[in-house]
């Protein structure tokens, strides 16, 4: 079960983080080491690049009770594979227009490029991102009653 | 369109009689007039026809066809050349077991706007220059064909065929081109969130999820569908439940970004009537603004939008439009 509330009763949103092996998984990693906060409500997935997340991976993460998705790889020009996070600049650009097309909130997607080299960025972008989330609330336009449901049981 | 079917018909049993074709594809009488449904015919064509209810787009029978002894006959409209050339560049048809004919068009009808405009009991119908007879059962009718043409013949790509071995058309042709495709999209785009929220959960809690769309749609030709899968969550209508359409329908439509043609073969086959086509031409839009003008199937080999890139693209998130940083 998900804890969507948190001792003062403040919304306490989910957020899912696909974050790329070589660049951001780093990045996040020197954010810890340099002892730099994030909200723990950020969940990490570790991606070999950010070009392996699907569009049905952020949909899938929504369905599952996410309230924010955001999506980290390597600066364009420095992906490990070359050219995997030019691929997915695009695809996440028409994705992200597609969802605020059918009226779901723009912001809570997002892409960010973080190096190995940018704890700090890594901790103000998840920080951001969270506070962002907190306005908007809980996902009810991308979420999946069928889901919420088998969680409280 | 009476004189057209002719032609067709007699080249088609030439190439049947000197053996170029096995076997051809067309479209044959369903249950009434105005339900014309794709059909394989043998060299004796028995039911073929072809008239303004010949809407369907044969391209994807190919991909089976393909795999098949003989040569395929194949009869495509100017649209349909272009999701033919486009499975052509995707290697999912065998071009030499195809010989393709470019039928004229003059724009398809649809039974939809017929019976909008108060028309019931049809028993018969039949088309007179650009008058549509309908012979029902409170006595004759006649309608203008511009006035119940399908949405896409509204914003028609062109009467140019693209691909074709040979082509049979009319003398004089018929352009129906009133309405930029892109109208409702940008229409759409100007509303706010809330109420393009509204308009499309008033859309999609139609859908029935009998997947016609998929199944029509000549660029939805993967082997093994996403959609087959039960842990999907959107092989069945939930119910109660919005989040299997907006699924079903952003993958759908993102499947098809940057190999969509536009042909509007899924809003044309729903049984709920919902306007598919203008997910695809958001895609279409937003690829033509971001990336460059792009007709897909407009040659064969040509790399799509979605396995390309440039060092300069746009970012995520950038909505220049809105006076995002670009």
């Amino acid at each position: 079960m998900q804890i969507k509330i948190d001792e003062n009763g403040n919304f306490k949103p989910t957020i899912v983080a696909f974050c790329c092996n070589w660049c951001s998984y780093a990045g996040a990693d020197l954010a810890g080491t340099s002892r730099l906060s994030y909200p723990a409500n950020v969940k990490i997935v570790r991606v070999p690049c950010s070009c392996r997340v699907n569009p049905l991976f952020i949909l899938r993460a929504f369905q599952r009770g996410a309230d924010g998705v955001i999506l980290c790889g390597c600066h364009p020009g420095d992906c490990h594979y070359t050219t995997g996070n030019y691929y997915t600049r695009r695809r996440m650009t028409l994705l992200f227009n597609m969802l605020d097309y059918l009226g779901i909130e723009r912001d809570r997607t997002r892409v960010e490029w973080v190096s190995a080299a940018e704890g700090a960025k890594m901790a103000r972008v998840m920080n951001e991102f969270v506070a962002r989330i907190c306005e908007l609330g809980e996902n009810k336009r991308l979420e999946d009653l069928r889901c919420k449901k088998s969680l409280e049981e | 369109m009476q004189e057209i079917f002719g032609r067709i018909k007699k080249r088609a049993a030439e190439l049947f009689a000197d053996g170029t074709v096995t076997r051809m594809v067309g479209w044959q009488k369903g249950e009434s007039d105005y339900d014309k449904t794709p059909a394989v015919f043998g060299p004796d064509m028995k039911g073929f026809v072809y008239d303004g209810f010949c809407g369907a787009n044969l391209s994807k029978y190919l991909i089976n066809l393909s795999k098949v002894e003989g040569r395929t006959l194949v009869l495509l409209k100017p649209c349909d050349s272009y999701s033919f050339n486009q499975l052509l560049t995707e290697h999912r048809i065998d071009r030499d077991k195809v010989y393709a004919i470019g039928i004229d068009c003059n724009g398809k009808l649809d039974i939809n706007k017929i019976r909008a405009l108060g028309v019931k009991g049809i028993r018969s119908v039949a088309e007179e220059g650009d008058e549509v007879v309908l012979d029902t059962v409170y006595g004759s009718k006649r309608v203008k064909r511009s006035e119940v043409l399908l949405d896409r013949c509204y914003c028609c790509k062109g009467k140019d065929h693209v691909a074709g071995d040979e082509f049979i058309l009319a003398e004089k042709r018929v352009d129906t081109t009133t309405t930029d495709r892109f109208e409702l999209v940008k229409k759409l785009e100007a509303m706010t969130p809330d109420e393009r929220y509204e308009f499309w959960r008033g859309e999609l809690s139609r859908c029935i999820r009998c997947n016609a769309c998929r199944n029509v749609c000549p660029a939805c030709s993967c082997v093994k569908c996403v959609f087959d899968n039960p842990a999907l969550g959107t092989d069945s209508k939930a119910n109660s439940d919005t989040f299997e359409e907006n699924m079903f329908h952003i993958i759908r439509a993102f499947h098809v970004a940057g190999r969509c043609t536009d042909c509007g073969e899924c809003s044309r086959v729903c049984p709920q009537h919902i306007p598919l086509h203008l997910l695809n031409r958001k895609f279409i839009r937003d690829i033509d603004e971001l990336y460059g003008e792009y007709q897909a199937g407009a040659e064969v080999g040509q790399r799509g939008p979605l396995t390309d890139f440039a060092k300069n693209d746009a970012e995520p998130g950038a909505t220049p439009d809105k006076g995002g940083k670009k």
